[in-house]
């Protein structure tokens, strides 16, 4: 187990080097490099171009540059925003609560959600649940996500008004409830994809499980039905789920961007566009990183516990 | 399909294949309905009697059904058909094209690492791993941040952010059949390295390499259609199916067909584009034979 561990914690490390070198690269991709924004600034003679590039030390090799900037990356220091001279992590880190609201509420409901249509769809093949249901996830994992933002704001918000347009709370108010009632159509809108490859997977999972051996000795013995299911099926049945989360964190992460965009919700996506808007590089820049250190560690996390709880993976 | 009717015991496996794609009417019904919109967005425009980009202001805001205007008017006077006719041609094409580079791409990379293995293999597969830790939008949209926004970018930039699926596929496939048989014969007959890879292996793959295909196209129509939204895609007065929905945040009180009337064609031919793939994969697929 240990072994497996450190295996993967070394594959681990590997990624998120080429991963940073991934992220150095387009940061010099900018027009003008890291120094853009001076470059754009009509203030900035060549000359002073030139200081601020030695000051900086930007004139030496890349790989050199690449090393300093990944070691100060990984002390913390991940540059400052150019709108406000704030220190990128902590910009972020600003954000990221509303972000995480989002992301667990949409999970939680997607998880049970899905699930229940998954197993549902299993155990009643080809019923006409099963159909409505497989077309539905389809449809739902086709729809525009930011489109069905506006299709819901234009539905609940503008023609019954029940709901909020956007934001995260009225302005005074940010009691509980409030906070909740602007939850509602984000998280559900964000919860539609979700939902629909949660269902897609269980379905699948759980008709390879209910086809296996051991269900049929299970029921050779005489065991009662909803005793199979549960006890025999769904437990082994939802073991690979474990792998679909860590898989669908990109998409989840992705996902919650565009949600935040149509609802202007305050979180690290909104955040990100924003940056987009002003040029803000490094927080750019900060936020790619941020979220493909998430994946990383989400895939990692995934993959550990999958090996905990199958041990057939631990010896591979 | 001439060959496919004409052949008799030797096409089996294609016979089958086609039978159960018929079988697949969802995936049927995807398939016509995206020459639909190919048709529609190809040759509908020369029918119309108005431009995409004639701005008439004095029509604004003309709801759809409501005399000449079918689909009504935008904020601008712009026959909304006309225009989402000639988006249509933009988001389509984006589709398919950006489809195109990436599965060339990562067929490519797939086929190499496959084929020599060893660190090479290693270093490519690694590098998709590296990439597939960026959530693909976060990626795009940055990516289109640091470049000029246009046509040509916006495909090129989502096909870098779609190619990485075939990548693994392919390197799979060409790694579990470079030591069979085949291939070992096809290099004691002096078969270059590159001739072995893509006559040989590659082909061996054929069916899941459709299938992302097919699945890609959808991907990068709903891409496109963000990207453009967000105002770092196709730029105005160029039409794309993203675009027309700018401004429809703004309006939808007013006019919400503004908002409808695009999001019912990207979801449309998004949904068609996964019907279809779903029937390929369920119709290529040999394993599915079993069951």
């Amino acid at each position: 187990m240990a072994r497996y561990v450190l295996n993967r914690l070394a594959q681990a490390v590997m990624l998120l080097v080429i991963v940073s070198a991934i992220g150095f690269a387009i940061l010099h991709l900018a027009p003008g490099g890291p120094l853009s924004q001076f470059a754009a600034s009509a203030q900035m003679t060549q000359e002073d171009l030139d200081r601020v590039t030695k000051q900086l030390g930007l004139d030496r090799p890349l790989p050199i540059q690449y090393l300093d900037w990944f070691g100060r990356m990984l002390k913390g220091d991940w540059g400052r925003s150019y709108r406000d001279g704030e220190a990128v992590l902590s910009v972020i880190s600003s954000h990221l609560g509303a972000t995480l609201e989002l992301m667990t509420t949409a999970t939680i409901v997607a998880v049970l959600l899905g699930c229940w249509i998954g197993i549902l769809g299993a155990l009643r093949r080809y019923s006409l649940f099963d159909s409505l249901a497989t077309v539905g996830a389809m449809i739902a994992l086709s729809i525009p996500t930011f489109w069905f933002g506006l299709i819901t704001i234009y539905v609940f918000s503008v023609t019954l008004g029940w709901l909020p347009a956007g934001n995260r709370e009225t302005v005074g108010d940010g009691s509980f409830l409030d906070l909740l009632h602007h939850l509602i159509a984000p998280a559900m809108v964000l919860a539609l994809v979700e939902t629909a490859m949660w269902g897609r997977f269980m379905r699948s999972s759980m008709l390879e499980v209910i086809n296996q051996d051991y269900i049929r000795t299970a029921r050779a013995k005489g065991l009662p039905e909803w005793r199979i299911l549960t006890v025999h099926a769904l437990r082994n049945a939802l073991l690979p789920m474990i792998t679909v989360a860590g898989l669908q964190f990109p998409t989840l992460l992705g996902g919650a961007l565009v949600a935040e965009t149509v609802f202007t919700w305050p979180g690290m996506g909104r955040l990100f566009l924003d940056s987009i808007g002003y040029r803000d590089y490094p927080v750019v820049m900060g936020i790619l990183m941020f979220s493909a250190i998430m994946v990383l560690i989400g895939s990692l996390i995934a993959d550990i516990l999958y090996a905990v709880v199958d041990p057939r993976i631990r010896v591979g | 399909m001439a060959t496919v009717a004409l052949s008799t015991a030797q096409s089996e496996p294609g016979q089958t294949a086609w039978r159960r794609f018929c079988r697949h009417r969802l995936a049927l019904a995807g398939a016509v309905i995206i020459i639909i919109l190919l048709l529609g967005s190809a040759l509908g425009p020369y029918l119309l009697p108005f431009d995409d980009t004639y701005i008439d202001i004095m029509k604004r805001f003309a709801p759809p059904l409501s005399g000449a205007h079918i689909l009504g008017t935008d904020e601008l006077g712009r026959d909304v058909l006309a225009r989402l006719m000639m988006g249509g041609r933009v988001s389509l094409s984006i589709g398919i094209v950006a489809m195109g580079i990436a599965m060339a791409v990562g067929v490519v990379v797939g086929a190499f690492a496959g084929f020599y293995g060893g660190v090479v293999g290693a270093v490519l597969m690694r590098l998709v791993d590296a990439v597939l830790c960026f959530p693909s939008i976060f990626l795009l949209l940055a990516l289109a941040a640091l470049t000029e926004p246009g046509l040509v970018t916006t495909t090129v930039l989502i096909a870098a952010t779609a190619w990485m699926g075939v990548a693994r596929v392919v390197e799979a496939q060409v790694r579990s059949l470079r030591e069979r048989e085949f291939a070992v014969a096809a290099l004691a007959f002096g078969s270059s390295n590159l001739r072995i890879m893509f006559r040989e292996l590659v082909p061996n793959a054929i069916a899941p390499i459709v299938v992302s295909a097919t699945l890609n196209v959808a991907n990068a129509i709903l891409l496109e259609s963000y990207i453009s939204y967000l105002g770092n895609g196709i730029q105005p007065p160029a039409a794309s199916w993203g675009n027309m929905l700018n401004n429809a945040q703004i309006y939808l009180t007013s006019a919400p067909w503004l908002a409808i009337v695009p999001g019912v064609a990207i979801t449309l031919a998004v949904t068609s584009f996964n019907f279809l793939g779903d029937g390929l994969r369920d119709a290529l697929d040999p394993r599915m034979n079993i069951s």
